[in-house]
């Protein structure tokens, strides 16, 4: 016994020394190891062979059914897999056909009816036809639907076509084999643009008839790409879809999207050659990816909104007077130049200024303390607030939003020369969001958001009707006025009308200030110098289909 | 010695007990729902109630401790939250990385630890001990963070001699049956690949394991400091036995013991605390698994992932209790 102990021991030693014995010594040699393996087989494969491509992001996915899920990184996966009836034209919100070759519209807007494109197969090989998106919509709508496994809710059916008791789709019928009728309870001028989103990606009923709960885990669709293997955490396998009905695509044969959390190992990855697409770039690296030949930059259109909410159950912010003082103290530019290497722009309104209904006749805030000082002397604070200010500054990154912390304090400064004290709070993610839902800790708070589907709908109303209370509305902000002209934007199918009621929207929000708009910032990614066909989408879902490597 | 086994097994059942206890308290104290974590600022309110309802997160905690504890008993760990997948499925891929992981680190700092310790005591007060001592300070305060990056930095990025993060290369990936790379690829008899694996481990080992390498050459090298000055070792160099044999034969077994403790807490404590490690490599293991399922109050989860951590902890412990007779006889069970 004795003898066999001191053996395991001297193995283990020795292990180690053969371990630690290749690790250090065989390093020199191991320089062309590694570029064979890991590296560079971009290198290698270089010119145009290269049909892999792997893709770094900060997050895994949480399900593969998009039904199901709400997060993006779950989103980006399934855009891959699955199909809608209609899609988005790359880079833009704009609605253009995919499974649905056409449509027509009744005069009162309550039936539409859709031309599904023939011949297309499901990946399991089933066909997809009326059937099947009838099937779909019938198991997202129904609440006893018994494809609907236990944990999920559709939730962004529920939310873009209204919860159970209150549906805007009515009914949802095959008329023959590729003709799809959709009855709706009431006119919904943003229809399309919703049907277009991946949450509505049309699954194949067999495959959810035969996975069941695992559906989740296998997703099968129509699209570009087939789904392979999930290793949980670390990546997730897609391979072409060779009988795809778009002709010519995919142009890629294998799609790995690997989950990096960290932003500065993600970027080594890429730089090292184990990626050869990141999201997320930091700020901070823009200058080393400038001075990288073999590297580029890719811009994704802004399409978010990162702002500063009063709460209005606090005094004083419930004095428009006070909101408006402290719009007066922030420098914006200032912000950018330092924490955004100027990858972003004032924001103006609570919409960025690519979206259709901006009104560009709002004037902002400019930033001018005398100003401010006044309004706070008017609104009876001549010496500055009182109390001390609690600001919620983001814990975690965002898209919209890279260091919430260092933001917050610049603004802190400002303030602090019209005499406003400021203590900054930042707890953890999950603890933030519940604060801030309940208004009972924070006096101001910073958030932000990302446009789901190309409608200002999606932002204004959101983030500031009445309606989003508890919710999105984390202001308390209720105006009664705003609230008339969000509904009735709502339920108008005429686009330019719609424009008009959002203008107005806009115009009353400025006046009021229930938020210091931010910024509008361009999402940054970085990529491989000969990868092309990659089009930046603004609402951060893109299609690998057309991209390839020169 | 048997009895002495079946008495320490029997005492596990209520520290993993009081373990769920603790846990359980501690993260329904915690502020934040999961609801709202988990479906996102975008899901109606609507839907979070009806979760709430569906995950029983709207009974106290006392019956939801009770519901959750049946469940075990049943063998039941539970289904996460997040990915609504079981999670004694779900787990076994990120423990199996986190053991690979956390073996190649306690390889690498037991071997460099202990042989620093061991050189230091021998050549006491030279500038070999000087050295390695202030290596080891520096090793026990040193950022993981950091030191990952900067790895990175230097062995993936400069000098293109290391892959930076994951667990193999993604091109070429190994397919796994144990989950165990190293093992996999032996299987698989893919030369080329166990060799790319290892290369992967290689980086976050020492990250993980600089640490406990520290902690394992100061420790040894007081152990044997302590033996060196005893009458038996003065009576084997007295015999005139050289250096060599008087350090490794003699002192080296009777300094383990201390030693011994160590690597097992440390590698107890690498289990569960590799979350930077694997957060910077992109490692999947279970340390990542656990905080990504605190940050969305992914309460099954964190349960049921704390509570394996806490019993691979204990059997760890058994194993080293276990281990000390056969290196010193003198101690003995009862």
């Amino acid at each position: 016994m004795k003898k066999w102990g001191s053996l395991a021991l001297t193995l283990t030693l020795g292990a180690g020394l053969v371990l630690s014995g290749c690790g250090g010594g065989n390093n020199a040699s191991s320089n062309n190891g590694a570029a064979t393996s890991s590296p560079a087989s971009t290198a290698t494969a270089g010119a145009s062979t290269q049909d892999t491509l792997v893709v770094g992001r900060g997050g895994d996915s949480a399900s593969l059914d998009p039904a199901i899920i709400t997060d993006g990184e779950s989103l980006k996966i399934d855009h891959q897999v699955f199909d809608s009836l209609l899609e988005y034209k790359p880079g833009t919100s704009e609605v253009q056909p995919s499974l649905a070759d056409s449509w027509e519209v009744s005069t009162d807007s309550l039936t539409y009816t859709f031309k599904l494109h023939p011949g297309v197969k499901f990946h399991d090989g089933t066909d997809f036809n009326a059937e099947a998106v009838v099937f779909n919509f019938q198991r997202w709508s129904d609440p006893k639907s018994e494809y609907k496994f236990e944990g999920d809710s559709f939730d962004y059916y529920d939310s873009m076509f209204g919860p159970d008791g209150s549906r805007v789709i009515k009914d949802v019928k095959a008329v023959d084999d590729l003709t799809v009728q959709f009855t709706l309870n009431q006119p919904q001028a943003p229809f399309l643009q919703n049907l277009a989103m991946t949450s509505f990606g049309i699954a194949s009923p067999t495959a959810i008839k035969e996975k069941k709960e695992n559906f989740k885990n296998e997703p099968v669709g129509t699209g570009p790409f087939v789904f392979k293997e999930w290793k949980h955490n670390d990546s997730i396998t897609l391979e072409k879809n060779a009988s795809y009905w778009k002709e010519g695509l995919p142009k890629l044969n294998k799609v790995i999207v690997r989950s990096i959390p960290d932003n500065s190992a993600r970027f080594n990855a890429l730089q090292n050659g184990e990626i050869d697409l990141m999201e997320d770039l930091s700020p901070d690296d823009l200058s080393t990816l400038e001075g990288n030949s073999e590297l580029q930059k890719i811009e994704r259109p802004p399409f978010n909104v990162a702002y500063l909410g009063f709460n209005f159950k606090k005094k004083p912010f419930d004095n428009v007077k006070v909101r408006q003082a402290l719009n007066y103290a922030v420098n914006k530019q200032a912000i950018i130049d330092a924490f955004f290497a100027g990858q972003a722009q004032p924001a103006v309104n609570p919409m960025p200024p690519s979206l259709w209904g901006y009104n560009d006749q709002v004037k902002d805030y400019e930033y001018d303390l005398d100003k401010a000082k006044q309004l706070l002397a008017e609104a009876g604070y001549p010496n500055g607030l009182p109390d001390t200010v609690t600001l919620y500054a983001m814990p975690v990154s965002r898209p919209y939003m890279p260091d919430g912390k260092k933001v917050a304090e610049a603004i802190q400064a400002d303030w602090e020369k019209i005499g406003v004290k400021t203590v900054i709070e930042s707890p953890e993610w999950a603890t933030y969001l519940d604060d801030t839902k309940a208004g009972e800790k924070d006096d101001i708070y910073m958030l932000g958001w990302t446009g789901d589907n190309g409608d200002p709908d999606n932002f204004i109303y959101t983030l500031l009707d009445k309606d989003s209370i508890p919710g999105n509305n984390r202001n308390f902000y209720v105006n009664e006025d705003l609230h008339k002209i969000l509904v009735a934007a709502q339920k108008e199918t005429d686009q330019n009308k719609r424009a008009d009621l959002y203008k107005q929207a806009q115009v009353i929000i400025k006046e009021d200030a229930p938020w210091i708009p931010l910024v509008h910032t361009t999402p940054l990614l970085a990529a491989k110098a000969n990868l092309k066909g990659f089009v930046p989408s603004p609402t951060g879902t893109e299609y690998y289909s057309e991209v390839y490597f020169e | 010695m048997s009895s002495y086994l079946l008495k320490r097994v029997m005492v596990l059942i209520p520290v993993l007990i009081g373990m769920t206890i603790i846990v359980f308290s501690i993260i329904h104290a915690i502020p934040g729902d999961p609801a709202e974590t988990i479906l996102g600022q975008k899901a109606t309110e609507q839907s979070k109630q009806a979760l709430r309802e569906q995950l029983g997160l709207d009974k106290p905690w006392i019956s939801q401790y009770f519901d959750y504890m049946g469940d075990l008993l049943k063998g039941d760990l539970g289904t996460s939250i997040r990915t609504k997948t079981p999670i004694a499925k779900e787990i076994m891929p990120y423990l199996a990385a986190t053991l690979e992981l956390t073996a190649a680190a306690m390889l690498f700092a037991t071997f460099v630890g202990v042989n620093a310790g061991i050189l230091s005591a021998w050549k006491q007060n030279s500038w070999f001990d000087y050295t390695a001592m202030i290596i080891a300070l520096i090793g026990v305060s040193m950022p993981i963070f950091w030191l990952g990056l900067m790895e990175q930095l230097v062995f993936a990025l400069k000098l293109h001699w290391l892959p930076s993060i994951g667990r193999m290369n993604q091109r070429d990936p190994v397919e796994s049956i144990t989950n165990l790379y190293v093992i996999d690829s032996i299987l698989a008899g893919r030369w080329d690949q166990l060799w790319t694996v290892i290369k992967h481990l290689i980086l976050p080992s020492i990250a993980l394991g600089t640490i406990p390498m520290a902690i394992i050459a100061r420790m040894t090298r007081s152990s044997m400091l302590e033996v060196m000055n005893s009458d038996y070792i003065r009576t084997a160099k007295a015999k005139g036995l050289s250096q060599f044999l008087v350090v490794y034969k003699h002192a080296l077994k009777n300094s383990l013991i201390p030693v011994l403790t160590v690597v097992g807490l440390q590698t107890g404590a690498l289990l569960g605390g590799a979350v930077l490690t694997e957060t910077i490599f992109a490692w999947p293991g279970v340390g990542r698994y656990i905080f990504e399922a605190i940050s969305s109050r992914d309460y099954p989860v964190i349960q049921s992932g704390i509570l394996i951590i806490a019993f691979i902890f204990v059997i760890i412990n058994l194993l080293v209790d276990l281990l000390y007779a056969t290196i010193d006889p003198r101690i003995q069970y009862k």
